[in-house]
């Protein structure tokens, strides 16, 4: 059985970055370079200029930074069933636009992924037009009813990556406990929406002051903590692996946290728009690009999140991207679809709201947005010599307004809508292929 | 102030400009030939989303004194009905060149989305449980009927809060006009964080003496089965104002329609401190000021000649 990402067959990328500031925390690199591409595999970081001309694509990187390329475990493709807002091809376009080497996708379409006929579908889709890997989940759910489990073996053998109802959480404890069992015939890493569906009811955004003074039906905190809560309960005593989906409120750090110093396996993910937003941005009732679920939350959790970041109690960011069409967000607020896209400016967001203001290290932020690969069992992409190439390289000093040039995405609902950001995604190595070029970044032949 | 969308827009001079200028309507209100001409020749559209009463017939009749001409709109057996959106709804409506859109809709937020799809001047008549701007203007202007000056004055707001967008109206309003609001109801029915907007909560009675005005809120029977209280019994014997509760200098209100012997007792809902009756004869005259300083008195566009207020003589209620 493999479970391999999939993408489009293409060339594999031969070309030096010339003088980059590269900066990989986890393989230990942190100085000025050549990044030597050869075949699609890092082949060595030279000193600046030494590298060899051999005739090959030569990008000048003086002053720009390379970094791993992302690693994103959560994003909606939409495929198959919503194509009016997204499908693979445009999805992994905007993936490799944000700087991401690999991408899973989750399972709620319409239908669900339920099925291994499914998988195998997407996968063969996959690899006619992403531009970068892709994994799929399957839900762990017949249906995502939350009743039976799906043919969790099958599924795997089809090429699941893991498990995933994400959308909807598992409800029943029963049923939940069902899963950690079943996973030790199977493997795959079970990633849960955690939200009590009881406590939630029909709020709309965080339960707090604002939701107050909008007549707003609230989801408060506690909908989301309670259920890690139970869930690493559950997995700890089955042994079984769980990976928390959109953190978003500070209990939910301290659950997880706890989780993981009683041994549980336990692993999680935030998104930008809670690291950067909280659920003052909602009082302009702006569901496109304020409405989600998690909702955005206090300043408090955001504070937890970002905290929870640097001890590495989360260790990645996830996008959750998640796109809409124009009709499903231009209705007022408690009507409009939940979710925000984000990944083609997860990296900028996040350098320009917490590493420019000094919140936390730039080499952190590229440590977690490439950390959501080791939760899947997936290798985590590096610029270590004789590592596949995956690069992002970046201009850290470019400011860009987001949706001025349009998106690659084929919906605009980005959290980052209008406003103006530094730091620009200029070209993507993915898998070893060139997945991304910033159309006004011109690329020259070392002369 | 182009539109009505929140009280929160609002400054206390621009309330002000609204209730002076109601005082006028009210003294049309007392010809006998109660119409004036300011409207004439303008459409304001009425969209009502939800069903209402005294909301819709008072800014309709508001209209019609002012003598626009009025398309009314009520969500059962329109377009609505048959799945159109809201931007539909609105794009089609504005082929009219409205001057303005009196919105009432389930949804926080329908009448600002509104204002942004159309040229007209938009007026929230109630969007979910978040805003009902005109009611907390009209329920100003009636308590300063009877009271010089909210400045300092304690206005208790009992009841339903979370479910009330009368409640965060009119708390914004009364704050605004210098009065302190404790909003006072069960722990269910409070929404939490509510504190911040500079209001006291109460989940008693007890202190209810220190209030120069009480205004309970409609208290909904569908919110037993949702466990908000477990049995309206229960709910009137802590919450409710009747004779026992209300101290005779007290002036009690309430935006209607009451659920006699819940929220309030029969006896007080009578007795001469109640104001609720006068506060749906406001209705209509603040709407018309609402309706004239949006449209008339700082109109984009230059307002018709006024000519003699007491020309134009349509009998109240036919189409204009």
């Amino acid at each position: 059985m493999s479970q391999d990402l999939v993408m489009r067959a293409g060339e594999a990328a031969d070309l030096v970055l010339r003088g980059a500031s590269v900066l990989d925390p986890v393989a230990g690199i942190d100085g000025t370079h050549d990044v030597v591409i050869r075949s699609g595999k890092i082949a060595e970081l030279t000193a600046p200029g030494a590298a060899s001309d051999d005739g090959t694509e030569s990008v000048d990187a003086d002053g720009l930074h390379a970094f791993p390329a992302f690693f994103d475990p959560h994003v909606h493709l939409r495929v198959p069933g919503h194509e009016h807002k997204e499908d693979i091809e445009t999805g992994t376009r905007a993936a490799a636009a944000g700087g991401y080497c690999g991408v899973l996708a989750m399972a709620n379409t319409e239908p669900p992924v339920s099925t291994p006929a499914d998988v195998e579908a997407l996968r063969g889709a996959a690899s006619e037009s992403a531009s970068v890997p892709v994994g799929f989940l399957a839900t762990v759910t017949r249906d995502m009813a939350g009743e039976e489990l799906t043919e969790m073996v099958e599924l795997r053998q089809a090429g699941a990556v893991g498990f995933s109802d994400d959308g909807l959480p598992i409800a029943n404890a029963r049923v939940m406990r069902r899963t950690l069992q079943y996973q030790r015939l199977c493997g795959g890493t079970i990633a849960l929406h955690e939200e009590d569906p009881e406590l939630s009811g029909d709020g709309v955004v965080h339960e707090g002051p604002v939701s107050a003074a909008l007549g707003l039906a609230g989801i408060p905190a506690v909908s989301e903590s309670t259920m890690i809560a139970r869930d690493a309960a559950l997995a700890a005593y089955e042994g079984g692996r769980i990976h928390v989906q959109h953190l978003s409120a500070a209990e939910s750090v301290e659950a997880v946290r706890a989780a993981k110093a009683a041994g549980a396996q336990i692993s999680c993910e935030a998104s930008p728009h809670h690291l950067c937003l909280t659920d003052e941005e909602v009082r302009s009732l702006d569901p496109a690009r304020f409405k989600m679920n998690p909702p955005l939350r206090s300043e408090a959790d955001r504070q937890a999140l970002i905290e929870g970041l640097r001890d590495g109690t989360i260790e990645c960011i996830a996008t959750d991207h998640a796109p809409h069409a124009a009709e499903e967000k231009e209705v007022p607020f408690e009507q409009a679809a939940m979710g925000v896209t984000g990944l083609e400016t997860a990296f900028a967001a996040l350098h320009t709201d917490l590493v420019l203001p000094g919140v936390l290290d730039l080499g952190l932020i590229v440590e977690r947005l490439s950390g959501g690969a080791e939760p899947f069992d997936l290798e985590r992409p590096s610029l270590a010599p004789g590592s596949a190439a995956n690069v992002v390289l970046c201009d850290l000093g470019a400011e860009w307004t987001v949706g001025e040039e349009g998106y690659e995405s084929r919906s605009h609902n980005s959290w980052c809508a209008g406003r103006t950001l530094t730091g620009r995604v200029l070209m993507t190595v993915a898998a070893g292929q060139v997945a991304y070029r910033l159309r006004s970044f011109s690329l020259g032949v070392a002369s | 102030m182009r539109h009505l969308l929140s009280i929160e827009d609002l400054s206390r001079e621009e309330i002000e400009a609204i209730l002076e200028r109601a005082k006028s309507f009210a003294e049309v209100g007392r010809r006998d030939i109660k119409k004036v001409p300011t409207l004439r020749g303008r459409t304001i559209v009425s969209l009502f989303y939800e069903s209402s009463t005294r909301t819709s017939s008072s800014f309709e009749l508001a209209a019609k004194r002012l003598s626009a001409d009025l398309v009314s709109i009520k969500a059962a057996g329109s377009a609505v009905d048959k799945g159109e959106s809201l931007k539909d709804t609105v794009a089609t409506l504005s082929a009219y060149d409205p001057a303005a859109i009196v919105i009432r809709h389930p949804y926080a937020g329908a009448a600002q989305l509104v204002a942004g799809w159309s040229e007209a001047v938009v007026v929230n008549a109630g969007d979910g449980k978040h805003e009902h701007p005109s009611q907390a203007l009209l329920d100003v202007f009636t308590l300063l009927q009877r009271l010089d000056s909210l400045e300092g004055k304690r206005i208790w707001i009992v009841g339903d809060v979370l479910h009330s967008r009368v409640a965060r109206s009119n708390l914004i309003a009364f704050q605004a006009m210098g009065a302190e609001v404790t909003l006072c109801g069960p722990p269910t029915l409070i929404p939490r964080g509510i504190e911040q907007l500079g209001c006291e909560v109460s989940h008693s009675l007890d202190r209810l003496g220190e209030a120069d005005v009480v205004y309970a809120l409609r208290m909904q029977n569908e919110r037993m089965s949702e466990n908000f209280v477990p049995s309206l019994r229960e709910y009137a014997a802590s919450f409710q104002i009747d004779t026992r509760r209300l101290g005779p200098r007290q002036l009690l209100m309430h935006p209607g329609p009451v659920n006699r012997g819940v929220e309030l007792s029969g006896e007080v809902i009578d007795s001469p401190q109640s104001l609720i009756s006068e506060q749906v004869a406001s209705g209509l005259v603040v709407r018309m000021a609402i309706l004239y300083e949006l449209l008339a008195a700082r109109g984009e566009r230059p307002a018709p000649s006024t000519g003699d207020v007491t020309g134009a003589p349509t009998p109240i209620g036919q189409p204009a």
